[in-house]
């Protein structure tokens, strides 16, 4: 972690829009990487606190995490589950085809 | 015009016990307060027919002597609650059409009580923003200073402005990094953030799952003590939901603040803040003093580290929650020949640009190479924030700060994103504690907009929050309504 000068360049850009299944217009590329580089130059000021003792805090909620047991509490909503679907077919979510 | 729209949620439902007018006459006054304030924008979709059938509903139970505690009151709802049958976008392109199976639980407990839904209000895309300029549908515009195109501050800037606006007696809003308190600090309303754990995120459109709680905004104290008495609870279906239970708050109203201990941060008085609102935060202090409170200073240390801490947590949890949104279950689609094409365009397409850019930043916070760098790094600076607060409280009982640095901006001047992140200052850092944190307003500023004064309390103390923001109150005495309100 740096903050000088930039961070993320283009193809950096081009990389995390490819893990995040983003389309980003060629146009756009330049300021998204600026946007991104001032995000990043800005949060970097956590370099300089010392952490070298300190645990992650992941959970605010000082309670164990409850359990249940592993039983079914609903189902047979097929037709609820699909409702929003943009494509389905008998029952099924229908995606593009993926195998060649 | 309408004489009822001058109650407000807790006044209107004594008025609405004592028959002295039904549900449905106080339901209809609000459909035309909408219609009247239907420039501002706060609404994205009303659903009339809907709302006069609970009105009646509402009026049968007065009659049979069955009314729950918030019978018969018309309420907004923000459109991140997901309202079983009625569209819910997250105000998104990529959710236009999305018209959710089920009903959250946050809303579910305000219909069981008796509240009457008025619609769904606009907020910024998966309350992302300080000024809901980045809500598909467009901007919301404040009610104060209409004329001037005033920001009512995001993300639940549709329910702060409705509710400024009296087309809504109260509204439901969620909070991530200050989502309830600036947009209710903005609009001169109240705008309450519970505890983390105090109400179910259950059918609550996820941003950053770790921060993201409901509250109430509504125009006074009392009003919010209210509507989180019912908003609140435990549920089984949230895992993080506490298992705990909330005391009657309105037992809380007039307990007064005598022998209670009061911190004044010295973090939070920082270059930046506008004069008028260092003015109102030192006559906040006084009035508390006056009170009987005993008031000291005190040292959140980390405090200016919290919004890079903010920055790196929130877009973080934000990319894998937004993960869902892939063109195949729900939401929009765009069609393409490949499957990955389907979802870069589709997800290209569907969401706006600041939604993208934290999606961007969390994916490469949380990237192979990065995750201890940012990731790992914010999460450890996220406990010596809380840690600072948990001294703090080994010290006071509440902490007064101001709400934001400034009062409201005129819409469409904050370009920058970063800028535009400074407007959560002073909420941010409660948030990434889990702490209770209320706004209400004190004072307007030279150019009449609203200042906003924010009480944090420790976990689970909102009864705490609502007996000291009542004493600010009657001290403040804020009784001024928007310009752009309805009459």
């Amino acid at each position: 972690m740096s903050n000088k000068e930039s961070i993320v360049d283009i193809p950096t850009v081009n990389k995390i829009a490819r893990l995040s299944r983003l389309n980003i217009p060629e146009a756009s590329k330049q300021n998204l990487t600026n946007d991104l580089n001032n995000i990043l130059g800005f949060v970097a000021q956590l370099e300089e606190v010392n952490t070298s003792d300190v645990k992650p805090l992941a959970s605010v909620t000082g309670h164990k995490l409850p359990l249940r047991s592993d039983k079914v509490t609903d189902g047979n909503i097929e037709d609820l589950v699909l409702k929003n679907a943009p494509e389905s077919s008998s029952g099924f979510f229908v995606v593009p085809k993926v195998i060649e | 015009m309408s004489d009822l729209l001058k109650f407000d949620l807790l006044s209107a439902s004594i008025a609405l016990k004592n028959k002295e007018f039904s549900s449905l006459e106080l339901t209809n006054a609000y459909f035309e307060a909408i219609e009247q304030t239907s420039a501002l924008g706060a609404y994205l979709e009303i659903v009339k027919d809907h709302s006069i059938n609970m009105a009646k509903a509402s009026d049968k139970n007065f009659k049979n002597g069955t009314a729950r505690p918030l019978e018969g009151l018309p309420i907004g709802v923000k459109d991140m609650f997901c309202t079983k049958n009625i569209k819910t976008t997250a105000s998104s392109k990529i959710l236009e059409n999305f018209c959710p199976t089920y009903e959250s639980t946050v809303t579910q407990n305000l219909w069981d009580d008796g509240a009457v839904m008025l619609g769904k209000l606009s907020c910024d895309e998966f309350a992302m923003g300080s000024s809901n300029e980045t809500a598909a549908k467009g901007n919301v515009v404040n009610p104060w200073l209409k004329n001037s195109k005033m920001s009512p501050g995001g993300s639940s800037g549709g329910s702060a402005s409705a509710v400024a606006a009296r087309s809504a007696l109260a509204a439901t809003g969620t909070d991530t990094g200050g989502s309830i308190r600036q947009p209710a600090a903005f609009c001169g309303i109240t705008g309450l953030k519970p505890t983390y754990g105090r109400c179910s995120r259950w059918g609550i459109v996820a941003f950053s799952s770790s921060l993201d709680q409901a509250g109430p905004l509504t125009r006074t104290v009392s009003d919010a003590a209210l509507m989180l008495n019912s908003m609140a609870g435990h549920d089984k279906k949230d895992s993080t939901s506490a298992n705990l239970e909330m005391p009657d708050l309105m037992n809380y109203l007039d307990r007064g603040i005598r022998g209670k201990k009061i911190g004044i941060p010295k973090e939070y008085t920082q270059d930046g803040i506008s004069d008028d609102i260092v003015t109102f935060y030192e006559k906040s202090i006084n009035w508390l003093k006056e009170s009987g409170a005993e008031i000291l200073p005190v040292s959140l240390p980390h405090t200016k580290y919290a919004l890079p801490v903010y920055y790196i947590i929130a877009p973080a949890e934000a990319s894998s929650n937004l993960a869902r949104y892939d063109g195949v279950r729900y939401g929009k689609r765009n069609e393409a020949a490949s499957l990955d094409e389907m979802y870069e365009v589709t997800r290209g397409n569907g969401f706006g640009e600041e939604v993208k850019r934290r999606i961007m930043i969390g994916t490469y916070v949380l990237s192979s190479g990065y995750y201890d760098a940012y990731y790992l790094k914010a999460q450890k600076v996220r406990r010596l924030i809380k840690e600072d607060f948990d001294n703090v409280f080994e010290e006071v009982d509440y902490i007064l700060t101001p709400s934001t640095p400034t009062t409201s901006f005129e819409l469409g001047k904050k370009q920058d994103p970063l800028t535009m992140y400074l407007n959560d200052i002073f909420t941010v850092p409660a948030s990434l504690a889990g702490l209770p944190g209320i706004s209400l307003p004190v004072g307007l500023d030279k150019s009449g907009l609203p200042i906003g004064i924010q009480l944090i309390a420790n976990s689970f103390d909102e009864p705490g929050l609502i007996r000291t923001a009542r004493v600010l109150e009657r001290n403040a005495e804020f009784n001024f309504i928007a310009d752009g309100a309805a009459k």
